[in-house]
């Protein structure tokens, strides 16, 4: 199985929208809360085939959207610093700081590169002694083994010229900080499957306990969504309020304990600022003090930063789900993805880059 | 929300002091290049159309002219190498122009310790691809510059061709009613490249779609199929390319997304990199807008033609949403297609 038709099959697809409009008595407000989800379902056009009274809200699982503007203007410093090799996932590139981003410094001489994986950095910092390698390592519980590995590798391979600015968030205290908010409409999540092939369900049922609310893992095909929006409506509609897998394929209840060993060595939780909504307590992780000597922002000193938002952002509020992009005064006109003034206008996985992407126009019968 | 008074200016982050590599991807960034800095300096009638290849009039002849620059790294890729790419590439403007290819020139500019015999393959494949297609290359060039101020060599060409008689294309001819017709699968030549550059194998190896598709043009013409609109999908891809047509004609666009040809190989592999297929640069197709009576028959005729065995109809043009490109997905929905803003960025989960 490849699986790139089984979950994209139109008559299954046709069953499953059909059983959602069946089970559907009154409206439910479900936030999907990985980026790659909004993106599938904006891509899919999977919202404008849901009951009305069914909303969407797109959540704050971007990471390239939620790094701080802050960290975004130090990797900046950073990359234009001369003899670093600065690397990076190809969606950091765009992203705005306060004045510039990676690919102006690029064309101002910095030795700025995409790489696919960290463990291609840390290839980089054996191939070249005499430069300083920085690998710009943003990501949720997704991304961090892969950068744990890379940190561990480094220092089994003794390289001195590595380093990572660590920008990682974490998903659950996300969630809580979002329906702890008196502004909350979120009545069910669909969490991200890949998030929980590395961590499992086990953070997941205390919230879903503590709120009263479903959560229902997905994955990204559009069937994968399909399936878990039915779940949800159908525990909204029936009171319950469970943790459900319904990316059995790839998800297991406790995750990959691997990896999950591998992350406790190397990092550890520490309370980290969301850009748009704020700090977070315990919703990232650091370096642990015996890694130190492999985090970028104390080895390169570049003096104070001053981030600037722009006030027209209301990036933050897209990010809750308290506003959809469109609602934003400034999407589609001072924010496009040419001229973004917020992160979420840059990534694919942004909530209004998608929109702005697939969904400009209420499309007729076209 | 802050008090509209005391609103500022967002710093136009958009309006770039120095030239950025987005700038070369074909899409908007390469659109507002173009139209901010080589418009208005050179601005004429025949450059104004913005076509792949210009049609002039010389002595009585309706010619198609046109010029490309080939910066591709690696130099060698499964399937071609910057020399076919260059001789493809250059013939494909001026077919898209409805001409018949007749001469090439080519420029090389050769970085310092460059290897010799890989400039003789270079050169090699160029002739064997010109000497395939029936085009001869009638001049040429060579700069050499210091060692780390190229990547090996860059290319630039020249083309003309004779416009043929029956041919009458353009963005603006497309007309609602007509079928859009790709030649056959899409994305090969950008994930080969990539897979190579990169160093990403995948299960099955791309192989480059590079190829001359004058012939899959001639046979159109040949059949008397009324064809309104010809252009190679190579920067910007699918998407790139139905994006300026209906920008340039003011007709939407209404792709059927199940129909379009996109191998598996290639799907695997933008998924995995979170690219858009559609975005993905072809270096051997050619997008057909023919009259919606002639469609099917266009399709028999391209299928007939080598190169054109995958040829397919993957949408219409529709009086709705002008100037826009609007998908209709597996399971039902709509989206819109959008123009790539520059370089493709693999995502990063």
């Amino acid at each position: 199985m490849r699986y790139l038709d089984e979950f994209n099959d139109p008559a299954l697809a046709r069953r499953v929208l059909d059983e959602i409009h069946r089970i559907t008595t009154r409206p439910w407000a479900v936030m999907e809360v990985c980026g790659g989800q909004t993106h599938s379902i904006i891509r899919h056009g999977i919202d404008q085939l849901l009951p009305d009274g069914i909303e969407l809200l797109h959540g704050p699982g971007c990471p390239v959207c939620v790094t701080p503007l802050a960290t975004i203007d130090r990797a900046l410093a950073i990359a234009a610093l001369p003899g670093v090799i600065f690397c990076s996932f190809g969606d950091m590139l765009r992203v705005p700081g306060s004045t510039h981003d990676l690919f102006s410094v690029k064309s101002r001489g910095g030795d700025v590169r995409i790489v696919y994986s960290p463990l291609d950095a840390v290839r980089l910092a054996a191939q070249h002694p005499d430069r300083e390698v920085v690998f710009f390592a943003v990501g949720f519980e997704t991304t961090a083994p892969a950068n744990a590995l890379a940190v561990d590798q480094a220092r089994r391979q003794g390289l001195t010229n590595f380093s990572l600015i660590v920008s990682h968030v974490l998903v659950p205290p996300a969630m809580e900080a979002i329906l702890s908010s008196p502004r909350c409409r979120v009545q069910g999540f669909l969490a991200a499957g890949h998030v929980c092939a590395v961590m499992g369900l086990d953070d997941y049922h205390p919230l879903a306990a503590r709120h009263q609310v479903p959560v229902v893992v997905t994955g990204f095909e559009p069937l994968d969504l399909l399936d878990g929006i039915r779940r949800v409506v159908a525990q909204l509609e029936q009171g319950n309020a469970e943790v459900e897998n319904a990316y059995q394929r790839v998800v297991t209840p406790h995750g990959n304990p691997a990896a999950r060993a591998l992350l406790d060595a190397v990092f550890e939780p520490c309370t980290r600022d969301w850009r748009g909504i704020g700090p977070i307590p315990l919703s990232g992780w650091r370096l642990r003090s015996e890694y130190h000597s492999f985090d970028a922002e104390t080895r390169f000193d570049v003096g104070h930063i001053n981030a600037v938002e722009s006030p027209l952002c209301h990036s933050g509020e897209v990010l809750q789900g308290l506003i959809t992009p469109p609602e934003c005064p400034a999407f589609g006109r001072e924010c496009t993805p040419r001229t973004p003034l917020g992160a979420t206008m840059v990534s694919d996985e942004g909530a209004c880059a998608a929109y702005h992407a697939h969904r400009r126009i209420t499309v007729g019968n076209a | 929300m802050p008090d509209p008074a005391d609103w500022s200016c967002p710093t136009p982050i958009g309006t770039r002091g120095e030239v950025v590599m987005g700038h070369g991807g074909g899409g908007r960034l390469t659109a507002e290049l173009v139209a901010e800095v080589f418009q208005p300096a050179l601005a004429n009638d025949t450059l104004d159309r913005m076509a792949d290849a210009a049609v002039v009039m010389a002595g009585g002849a309706r010619l198609a002219m046109t010029t490309d620059a080939f910066v591709v790294r690696p130099l060698f890729f499964p399937g071609g190498d910057i020399g076919t790419l260059a001789v493809h590439g250059t013939i494909n403007d001026l077919a898209c122009a409805g001409a018949t290819p007749l001469y090439l020139t080519a420029a090389f500019v050769i970085e310092e310790g460059m290897s010799m015999r890989d400039l003789a393959r270079i050169a090699a494949s160029m002739g064997a691809a010109a000497r395939a297609a029936g085009v001869t290359v009638v001049a040429g060039d060579t700069k050499v510059v210091d060692r780390g101020r190229g990547d090996g060599v860059y290319i630039t060409t020249a083309g003309v061709g004779l416009v043929r008689p029956d041919a009458n294309v353009g963005p603006e001819r497309a007309q609602v009613g007509d079928a859009v017709i790709v030649s056959g699968p899409i994305g090969q030549h950008g994930v080969a490249v990539m897979s190579v550059r990169e160093g990403i194998e995948f299960g099955t190896p791309v192989v480059s779609d590079t190829a001359a598709v004058h012939q899959l043009v001639a046979a159109l013409f040949d059949a008397g199929i009324d064809t309104h609109v010809l252009r190679d999908p190579t920067r910007g891809g699918v998407a790139g390319t139905l994006n300026e047509i209906a920008d340039a004609s003011g007709i939407g666009i209404v792709v059927d997304e199940p129909s379009v040809p996109v191998p598996d190989a290639v799907r695997s592999a933008c998924a995995l990199l979170g690219l858009d297929p559609y975005q993905v640069a072809n270096e051997g197709r050619v997008i057909a807008f023919v009259s919606g009576a002639d469609a099917d028959r266009a399709v028999q005729v391209l299928r007939s033609t080598t190169g054109g065995a995958g040829a397919t109809i993957i949408g219409r043009v529709v009086g709705d949403h002008a100037g826009m490109v609007v998908g209709r997905t597996a399971i039902g929905g709509t989206r819109i297609i959008d123009m790539p803003l520059g370089e493709l960025l693999p995502r990063i989960c």
